[in-house]
């Protein structure tokens, strides 16, 4: 190993990716909130990229593979982000809320929950996923907490290329009779009651708003959700996603489900081979 | 000449094999003239010239748009790097690289990350172009306003390096690298590469 490699990846550990801000331009009750959102959509951001990274070699198509892994390294990088703003605003470590913390301790939305199943579940999940990331990206996007502010401007450049391929998907599947068209609708079928839990309501919400961090409450945005996609959904002859308002139980692992312990399981191997091991 | 972390300076990313091939870089001493009868600061951005794209060796952090600002005072220069995407794992590269580039020109040498504002494709400048072009890489497609949740059902036409043909379909908006999508073009047959609209 040269020099040069050997060198590298240390220093990527001792920089994070997120430019340094005061934390005191935050009140301690909007910090603690502010927390919470970020670690929702970090926790989002990095299962669901663990999931799209279970496709890498074995997707239906070469170029799917390519695009998988890609989207996949995508929202791990987002989470990263968004793992390090924590790691600022709460003097924890990124590299800890990524990979030592218990199953239990996650906070993504039960959406993510499932495990990769087939290529159409996995379309229809990261349909639903995407649209409804897309609406939340949207009320953070005048946020007025400024670090926030400016990676949601670029990370909801990226996540068009998102919403663009899984549109193209949900056109491809629906549009062919039989197989396709009966998986994909099986897979809307077993997810539509878990599709509103990116939207379950947050601890100190009302504070986020009263802040101006957070445009809207989550059950609002749930609304501008189901009307967003109503639209693809009526196009396509697929049934609504249906009525009701998100449950506050939509993050909650306190009794983890197995796909999620194995899942867990799988992106903590490397972290747990050696404790405390830095490269 | 050994820096004081005990590196060798000569090993870095801009000389070695993240860099396109151009010869021994001048050292600080047979550039010590011209950073005498010029500002250091347009010093410093002719050197970030010497900085290429790890992911795509022939294009400056300079022409891709991704040095944001340079700030020079005695002993001290300061840089930014808007990353091109997100999670792109070539920013630690470029910006080690940078690091390592500008050490002749100060003691304190700073190179951050920023998100002040995003990277777009618009932030690669002519020359940025040209070069992806003639490496056989369509430039990125001119930047279209669409809302948040727009479904693009009109995707962005890339012309083809190799033959100039319009006549090109996306084959996959995802390549090789975050930044770039799979084209095919029609007229000349050859798949090629684009540098993503952002």
């Amino acid at each position: 190993m040269t020099t040069e490699e050997a060198r590298l990846p240390t220093r990527q550990l001792i920089q994070p990716d997120v430019p340094t801000f005061d934390r005191r331009t935050l009140k301690p009750e909007a910090r603690d909130a502010v927390t919470g959102l970020l670690l929702t959509m970090a926790d989002d951001e990095f299962v669901l990229g663990f999931w799209d990274s279970e496709w890498t070699g074995i997707a239906p198509l070469l170029e799917e593979d390519v695009a998988f892994s890609s989207l996949a390294q995508d929202e791990i990088g987002h989470a990263r982000v968004w793992y390090e703003m924590i790691a600022q605003l709460t003097g924890d470590g990124a590299d800890r809320l990524a990979f030592h913390r218990e199953p239990k301790e996650f906070r993504h939305a039960r959406l993510l929950d499932h495990p990769r199943t087939d290529w159409a579940f996995s379309i229809a999940r990261r349909w639903l996923y995407d649209t409804a990331d897309s609406v939340r990206l949207a009320a953070l996007a005048a946020s007025s907490f400024e670090p926030l502010r400016q990676i949601v401007g670029k990370v909801v450049r990226e996540e068009r290329y998102h919403l663009m391929h899984m549109d193209a998907w949900m056109r491809r599947l629906a549009g062919h009779d039989g197989e396709p068209r009966q998986r994909l609708e099986a897979a809307l079928a077993a997810l539509a009651p878990d599709a509103l839990s990116v939207f379950t309501p947050l601890p100190g919400e009302e504070r986020l708003i009263d802040a101006g961090l957070l445009s809207a409450p989550m059950a609002e945005l749930s609304d501008r959700w189901r009307s967003e996609v109503g639209g693809l959904l009526k196009e396509l002859g697929l049934p609504a996603m249906p009525d009701g308002r998100p449950s506050a139980d939509g993050r909650d692992h306190s009794n983890p489900s197995d796909s999620f312990r194995w899942l867990w399981g799988e992106f903590t191997s490397v972290a747990r081979l050696e404790e405390g091991v830095q490269w | 000449m050994v820096a004081s972390d005990g590196r060798n300076p000569a090993v870095t990313p801009g000389a070695g094999r993240f860099a396109r091939s151009s010869g021994r870089r001048p050292t600080a001493k047979e550039t010590a003239p011209t950073i005498a009868t010029r500002p250091l600061e347009s010093a410093v951005w002719a050197a970030l010239h010497d900085v290429h794209d790890p992911e795509i060796p022939t294009i400056s952090v300079v022409d891709l748009g991704v040095v944001r600002t340079v700030e020079t005072e005695e002993g001290r220069v300061r840089v930014q790097l808007l990353p091109t995407f997100v999670g792109c794992p070539a920013i630690e590269v470029m910006r080690v690289a940078v690091e390592d580039r500008l050490s002749e020109f100060a003691d304190n040498v700073s190179v951050e990350i920023s998100f002040a504002e995003p990277w777009t494709s618009e932030r690669i400048t002519p020359e940025g172009r040209r070069v992806l072009r003639e490496s056989g890489f369509a430039p990125p497609a001119p930047q279209r306003r669409t809302s948040v949740l727009s479904v693009l059902p009109v995707l962005p036409v890339a012309e083809c390096p190799y033959c100039g043909s319009r006549n090109t379909t996306l084959e996959n908006a995802f390549g090789p690298t975050l930044c770039r999508a799979i084209y095919h073009c029609a007229d000349c047959r050859q798949p090629f590469e684009q540098f993503k609209e952002v």
